[in-house]
């Protein structure tokens, strides 16, 4: 059966007349290297007969990979490095090391303990996060792939057992599991399909060919003898390239990339292939390229290693006024021989308290002050932060609205520490395709013998309709968001890639047309002119198509769905099913495909050639319009006004167009034409391609025009909903494609980004001058002109914007093209450049290589110092992904170089708007409270203190108990604050989509300023103080209780103590805006667990509780006294906070708070309302669908008013 | 073999989907929206709890105030009357020497009935019990286990005398407080209780039943008072109350009660040997007599100040009230905005 089989294969080199599939020969200079410097790699294939145990290898690598930070036995002194490299855990180390000297103020294991479990949290983090990744290279490295094990046997063994020379045999879907070098495959000429999805984001298929002299090796039995010997490059990252030679029998042929199938691309369309292994684990191509993903910092992040530096200084400041006193009331404690302070013995004394050595007492003391104010750092922000992003991260993996049902992919936040930064981005830089558009066409309209045909709806239509449809009424927009991806799954479920509704021409009406036959040929040309390859699917007899560009695929679907089904290609021919008019029976038809003249950018079109049933050659042509409209014959001419209208207006509706014309050629000619392109095609390689375009164009000619096709390059579903939030929520959005120029400004106005009546500045090098100077080839001329000529424009950008500053209703876009962008980004132009290009509303570059757009993102990162945030599926963005502060990959296709290099991986766009408006604006907030809150609390307790000092003259007595002070930070404070970091909400998310602008306190930084983190700190010191003189006045000297017992240090500390718990859990309490059950238990629990703690504590023995022994169960709690001061402090300390945060919400609300209001007083059910609340915050939002919307009913406006004139 | 259609790759996924699919199970809490209770500081919400702070403050205000002002104390400092004018010019030469009879007679006026038991502090000031060297200076150990005597760390310089260990070792303990006061009224000696004043878990379980005091102030300098050496720790009450050091440089603690009531225009007359030297650190002395209502010891503060703050909510409901309907709140006016104040942004 298999042999029959191969037979229906082609040899699917031979339809191609250009660039594919050529051989390379030695002549080029590369291969003169090999062997060389750089080209030293030497693999034997099959040696041993692939007997993998003896095998002795050279010194290669071999194929498990391992992408873990650590192995066990560095993880140990790996991650304690990591860990104390942070400031405050160093800080701390060096306390806790301190601590076990006598300058301690207290005992060396509670300064410990906590440094501990904060290092130990943090490195269990680190040490799971670290399995992950070993789990994951388990998998791969375990996956099974048939190996060749001597005598032609072939069987499974894991991909890690895979040594170099090895051969192996993959089979259909599945992927390489090393860089192979293509021996043969199950087509005869050796050729296959690979899939290089992972690699670069491509997703149609590349074709890959072995070398003649090996297609041969077929069966699994002809590998018993086979002996080859490659030389090759050395292992390096570029995908694209490879230089090689393979010494077979006695001859050498050269390699090409050509023949290499790398690691992690998949095998399409081929039943298996033969390959041998020439680069192996971490020397294949895709994992040399691999970067480790740069590590990222967020903003705030940075700012609060300034913040602490600053605590420090603050710290610094304390321990150093303490020591001054301490070294004046010191050095006063003996005078002359006659102690002061008797009961201290100043005479016979340690240096620490040496009166007659002040000065190094004051030294040692400033240390001992240092480790007591130690508590002015928290110790455990590093670690809670971390806890809550890790836990951040997991919402935003669980959030079922960002979750692809197609696709199977939830969003995934591969880093977290960039989650608050998601609630601060200025500039979005987007790709275009498969980002804004998912790279599939579909066929929606076109124009056949001059009438238009088709009314499906495009996604840019339908966004303007739900505006246009509700103005004000956004409510059921966003309501209806959940349905819509039922509705489009319903609406569309049908078929992939067409989008066409025209009961006049679809299930066979067509022949009730007036040109029936124009619609014939119409068809029947999209269904024969191409080069897709269908595939039966022999169960249920459908028929899909493999094509190598997603219109393509769209054509032949579009004529599928109207009655000419493509059905079956040959070497030769071509066969479709056709509705026959007459019977109404679907026939079969067979052309004889004579040749293919490939469609090439150059080009801007493709023909076929075919004979038909009747032995007629017809050639047909599809093309560009700036193509075609020349090569139509005076006679074709009939419909051409018509077509060019419709063609304009689908390209206005952002639509791709294609002509499509025919003409019949006579025998005589065709074999005159087939004569010079066969001979044209034999010629040596430089000159062959230029022959074969001539002749080409040459009969290309006098077509008769039949009509256009209007595709839809896909926008993802809610792209323009998405951008038109965004641009509400004043983000700036900028594209940076690939594509050229008109496809740009197509997308452009599809997404809204661009609209009638806005400026467009576009620079170009497109002038004849620079074109002129271009065809004189003088290099420098060229540059210096171009240089120029781009100056020239951003200047005159520049001045028309200034010219139109006073009317803010002007909106600008800037369209740049890559070759001048090579000057824009120019050191002396650049800052110009962008200048220009933040005044504009939208800004678009294309044509711009990967790397320009990693330079544009660099440009846009640091010359406006905001947070730039990156969008991207395809290899050509991860520059761009690296460099801008958060990288958000497209994963809405398998996995993808992309997503290996971004942060956050979302399925589509239109999740984006949730990740920034919704997830990123919590985290912001989250995160920015959380750690004003630390600080806080810190402060609070800290303070207190450096106050206790001023009443023990500074001689460094603790105010509380040892182990109570050490479990501050990790026990009685710290799960409220990470519920605050995790779960508190400012406003729901269906209010963030609602007011988008709730955004910009990120943007603005207003929830971190240092006017808010002083503000913080200042509250803490308030607190400390109240807490502090209240205690001490209330319980100074009197009886403490009816027993007429007074308070010592032991009561008014804990009583202190008490007060502290309170108030920094009333404090966050009163700062939480979002109440579950979660905060209220661990805000009560913190509370009550103090005061178990302090039972427990005070019931083990004096040894260890020392001064709280029994404390609270003997004295603080029979005590009045005690209940009362507490209640007391406790809400007098939080009085100020409340009233200002009272007025503050009255008479100063931030924009939450508004919504704060809005939703409480429950005017969000008025849609009026809510509209003006938004729109009188609203700075003037000039892209997106709602600015399209006001500015059509802007200009209506106007009309109506000069009409009334 | 290639019956499944590589084109439609759609397909194919979300057969394998149904199987093992990646969407996130749906539950409240994974989706945040948790029944929550969204609480905002609405006019309403602010002016009650204002009130209810001052309604709840007040009364507890005047409660405590009045628990304070029932409570009768006498203070009289004698540091400076105790020095015989002829030794004014040098206090600490007359307090440190030893030979002279250092006996001081005073008198209390009692000006309101006072009612047993009626407690005996001294009141020292200046004196930092709290600092860090004091404070340390002292074995726990030792205090508790008779057969950890000799374990003095910690203590030095006072924790060996003539080569012996010193127990009760430390600063502290060696810094014992030794005036001693005698009352009399109308020439009829009161008694002073010197049992209970110390917290029933220090007698108990820090200081042992089988410790005796050891070698204590024999060493070259004389600090406090001495302690009867055929008495346990745990009955050394003065020992143990001084220990429980205080938190703050100006202290009072329990010397003694006297358990009989006191009328008013009584005259105490008390005989006080003023030992203790604060003449060196200018501390001064007192001495205290005061009865105790539910709320402990003589002290305005708390009530006068729960009044203030009750007070100040009353004030502050009030005022919040007035300004809420005088000006009222303009909902959505962006120039409230911090961007729009400051277009520049930060």
């Amino acid at each position: 059966m298999r042999s029959g089989r191969r037979k229906r294969k082609l040899h699917l080199s031979k339809l191609y007349s250009f660039t594919c599939c050529r051989a390379s020969s030695f002549e080029d200079e590369l291969y003169s290297q090999i062997g060389g410097r750089g080209y030293s790699r030497v693999v034997l294939c099959n040696e041993h007969g692939g007997n993998l145990e003896s095998e002795v290898v050279r010194d290669y690598a071999d194929n498990s990979v391992r992408s873990t930070k650590y192995t066990p036995a560095t993880f140990l002194p790996k991650s304690l490095f990591e860990q104390f490299r942070r400031v405050a855990n160093f800080y701390f180390l060096v306390t806790g090391i301190l601590a076990f000297t006598k300058l301690a103020p207290f005992n060396a294991a509670s300064a410990i303990f906590p440094l501990i479990i904060v290092v130990g949290a943090t490195m269990v983090k680190e040490g799971i996060e670290d399995w992950r990744r070993k789990k994951q290279d388990i998998e791969v490295n375990n996956r099974r792939v048939k190996v060749h094990k001597g005598d032609g046997n072939f069987e499974y063994t894991e991909w890690k057992n895979l040594r170099v020379g090895n051969i192996v045999k993959v089979e259909k879907d599945e992927f390489f599991p090393a860089d192979l070098l293509l021996l043969s495959s199950s087509y005869e000429d050796a050729v296959c399909y690979v899939e290089t999805m992972n690699l670069d984001g491509e997703t149609n298929l590349k074709l890959k060919q072995g070398l003649e002299i090996t297609s041969s090796l077929h069966g699994n039995l002809s590998f018993q003898k086979f002996r080859a010997t490659v030389k090759c490059e050395d292992p390096n990252a570029n995908l694209y390239s490879f230089v090689g030679s393979l010494e077979f029998g006695d001859q050498k042929y050269p390699l090409s990339p050509q023949q290499l199938l790398l690691r992690d691309s998949k095998l399409r369309n081929t039943d298996y292939i033969f390959g041998a292994v020439i680069f192996t684990g971490h020397d294949t191509k895709v994992i040399q390229n691999s970067t480790d993903p740069p590590s990222k910092r967020s903003r705030i992040e940075r700012k609060m290693d300034r913040v602490i530096y600053f605590l420090f200084c603050i710290l610094f400041l304390m321990a150093f006024v303490g020591s001054i006193f301490f070294y004046i009331l010191t050095k006063d404690d003996l005078q002359g021989g006659s102690m002061k302070r008797w009961y201290l013995r100043p005479d016979d004394t340690t240096v620490f308290f040496d009166p007659k050595r002040p000065a190094a007492a004051a030294a040692f003391h400033c240390l001992t002050a240092l480790m007591l104010y130690g508590f002015f750092i928290p110790i455990s922000l590093y670690v809670s932060i971390e806890i809550v992003k890790v836990l951040q991260s997991i919402f935003i993996n669980q959030d079922i609205h960002m979750y692809y049902e197609q696709a199977d992919k939830p969003a995934n936040a591969r880093t977290s520490n960039l989650n608050e930064e998601l609630g601060q981005v200025d500039t979005i830089l987007s790709d275009k395709t498969g980002t804004l558009t998912c790279n599939s066409m579909e066929f929606v309209k076109c124009s056949i013998a001059g009438v238009a045909y088709g009314r499906g709806i495009t996604e840019v239509e339908k966004a303007m309709g739900k505006r246009k449809g509700s103005p004000l009424n956004h409510e059921q927009v966003i309501g209806s968001e959940p349905n819509s991806i039922n509705e489009s799954s319903n609406g569309k479920a049908s078929i992939k890639g067409f989008n066409f509704i025209d009961e006049r021409i679809m299930n066979g009406n067509w022949v009730n047309e007036p040109h029936a036959d124009v619609i014939r040929r119409f068809f029947r040309l999209l269904a024969i002119c191409h080069t897709a390859i269908p595939e039966m699917d022999e169960d249920t007899g459908n028929v899909s198509y493999e094509a190598e560009s997603p219109d393509e695929a769209a054509f032949v679907i579009a004529a599928r769905e109207i009655g000419f089904e493509f059905c079956k290609r040959t070497q030769t021919s071509v066969s479709t099913f056709e509705l026959d008019p007459v019977s109404g029976k679907k026939v079969e038809r067979v052309y004889k495909l004579l040749n293919v003249l490939e469609f090439n950018s150059s080009r801007k079109r493709m023909s076929v050639i075919v004979e038909d049933e009747e032995g007629k050659i017809f050639l047909l042509c599809k093309g560009a319009d700036s193509v075609m409209f020349e090569r139509i014959a005076k006679n074709g001419r009939e419909f051409q006004d018509k077509t060019m209208e419709h063609v304009h207006d689908y390209a206005d509706a952002g639509l791709r167009t294609l002509i499509l014309a025919y003409r019949e050629l006579d025998v005589e000619e065709y074999k005159e034409f087939r004569n010079k392109f066969s001979k044209a095609k034999n010629l040596v390689c430089a000159d062959q391609e230029r022959q074969i375009e001539k002749i080409s164009n040459k009969i290309e000619r006098n077509l008769i025009l039949l009509g256009a096709t209007a595709v839809e390059d896909k926008l993802q579903n809610g792209v323009p909903d998405c951008i038109d939030k965004l641009a509400q929520a004043g983000i700036k959005i900028w594209v940076l494609t690939g594509d050229k120029m008109e496809t740009a400004i197509n997308i452009g106005f599809a997404c809204s980004l661009l609209r009638q009546g806005m400026k467009q500045i576009i620079i170009h090098l497109e002038s004849p001058e620079i074109k002129a100077l271009e065809k004189d080839g003088d290099k420098l001329a060229i540059i210096k002109a171009s240089r120029q000529s781009v100056l020239q424009q951003i200047s005159e950008g520049a001045a028309q914007l200034t010219a139109y500053r006073g009317s803010s209703q002007q909106a600008f876009a800037l369209i740049i093209d890559g070759k001048s962008l090579v000057y824009a980004l120019d050191d002396n132009i650049k800052n110009m450049f962008l200048e220009l290009a933040i005044r504009c509303a939208s800004v678009i570059c294309c044509r711009s290589s990967p790397k320009q757009k990693a330079l544009v993102t660099r440009l846009v990162k640091s010359g406006t110092r905001k947070t730039t945030l990156a969008i991207g599926d395809g290899a050509n963005d991860v520059g761009m992904l690296q460099e801008a502060d958060i990288g958000v990959g497209i994963s809405g296709v398998e996995g993808m170089q992309a997503v290996m290099s971004s942060d956050i991986a979302i399925a589509q766009f239109r999740y984006l708007d949730r990740l920034l408006l919704v997830h990123g604006h919590w985290c912001y907030r989250r995160i920015s409270s959380m750690i004003c809150y630390f600080f806080y609390k810190n402060i609070t307790f800290g303070f207190t203190l450096f106050l206790y000092e001023v009443y023990a003259s500074f001689s460094g007595e603790p105010a509380y108990n040892d182990w109570l002070l050490s479990i501050y930070n990790v026990f009685f404070s710290s799960l409220p604050v990470i519920a605050l970091g995790v779960f508190d909400q400012d406003v729901s998310a269906r209010y963030c989509l609602k007011f988008p602008l709730l955004y910009q306190e990120g943007v603005q930084n207003v929830l971190f300023s240092w006017r808010r983190i002083l503000s913080w700190m200042l509250n803490g010191f308030i607190s400390a103080i109240i807490i502090f003189f209240f205690c001490t006045k209330a319980m100074e000297l009197q009886a403490f209780d009816s027993e007429g017992r007074t308070a010592g240090r032991d009561i008014l500390g804990a009583t202190m103590y008490t007060c502290v718990v309170w108030v920094v859990n009333l404090q966050i309490a009163l700062a939480i805006s979002y109440f579950t059950m979660i905060q209220h238990i661990f805000i009560w629990g913190s509370i009550a667990f103090w005061y178990i703690f302090l039972l427990v504590y005070g019931a083990m023995s004096p040894h260890f509780s020392t001064n709280a022994y029994q404390v609270f169960a003997e004295t603080l709690a029979p005590s009045p006294m005690y209940w009362i001061v507490t209640f007391f402090v406790v809400i007098s300390t939080l009085i100020p906070y409340f009233s200002y945060s009272a007025i503050q919400m009255r008479f100063f609300p931030m924009f939450h708070e508004i919504v704060q209001w809005i939703r409480y007083e429950g005017k969000t059910k008025d849609p009026e309302y809510c509209h003006m609340v938004r729109q009188r915050s609203l700075r003037p939002t000039t892209v997106g669908s709602t600015a399209r919307l006001a500015a059509m009913a802007n200009d209506r406006r106007d009309r109506t008013t000069i009409n009334r004139r | 073999m290639s019956s499944s259609s590589a084109a439609a790759s759609g397909s194919a996924d979300s057969t394998a989907a149904r199987r093992n699919t990646k969407r996130p199970k749906y539950s409240k809490f994974t989706q945040q929206e948790l029944p929550a209770c969204k609480p905002i500081l609405t006019p309403r919400a602010v002016i009650s709890v204002f009130l209810l702070v001052s309604v709840v403050f007040v009364p507890v205000g005047v409660a405590s105030l009045l628990a304070s002002r029932k409570v009768v104390e006498i203070v009289h400092r004698y540091d400076a009357e105790c020095i015989p004018p002829s030794n004014s010019s040098d206090k600490v030469a007359y307090i440190q020497n030893s030979s002279v009879d250092k006996t001081c007679n005073i008198t209390l006026k009692v000006n309101k009935h006072m009612k047993s038991p009626i407690h005996v502090y001294y009141q020292l000031d200046n004196f930092y019990q709290n600092h860090r060297r004091y404070v340390k200076s002292r074995n726990d150990e030792q205090l508790r286990d008779s057969s950890k005597w000799d374990s003095t760390s910690g203590c030095k310089p006072e924790d060996m005398a003539n080569g012996k260990p010193i127990v009760p070792c430390g600063l502290i303990a060696w810094s014992l407080f030794n005036d001693t006061y005698v009352f009399s009224l109308n020439n009829k000696n009161l008694t002073v209780n010197k049992k209970g004043i110390s917290w029933k878990s220090d007698r108990d379980h820090k200081f042992g039943k089988d410790v005796f005091p050891k070698n204590f102030q024999n060493g070259s300098i004389i600090g406090g008072a001495h302690l009867n050496d055929s008495i346990p720790l745990s009955q050394q009450e003065d020992l143990i109350v001084w220990m429980r050091t205080a938190a703050l440089p100006t202290f009072r603690k329990l010397y003694g009660k006297i358990e009989m009531d006191l009328n008013e225009g009584d005259t105490i007359s008390v005989t006080l040997k003023n030992n203790y030297n604060t003449y060196s650190f200018s501390g001064k002395k007192k001495l205290v007599l005061s009865t105790t209502g539910w709320l402990g010891g003589k002290n305005d503060f708390l009530g006068i100040a729960y009044l203030t703050v009750g007070g100040l909510c009353f004030f502050l409901a009030m005022s919040f009230t007035i300004i809420y309907f005088v000006k009222p709140r303009q909902l959505g006016d962006p120039s409230y905005l911090s961007w729009n104040r400051n277009p520049g942004g930060h």
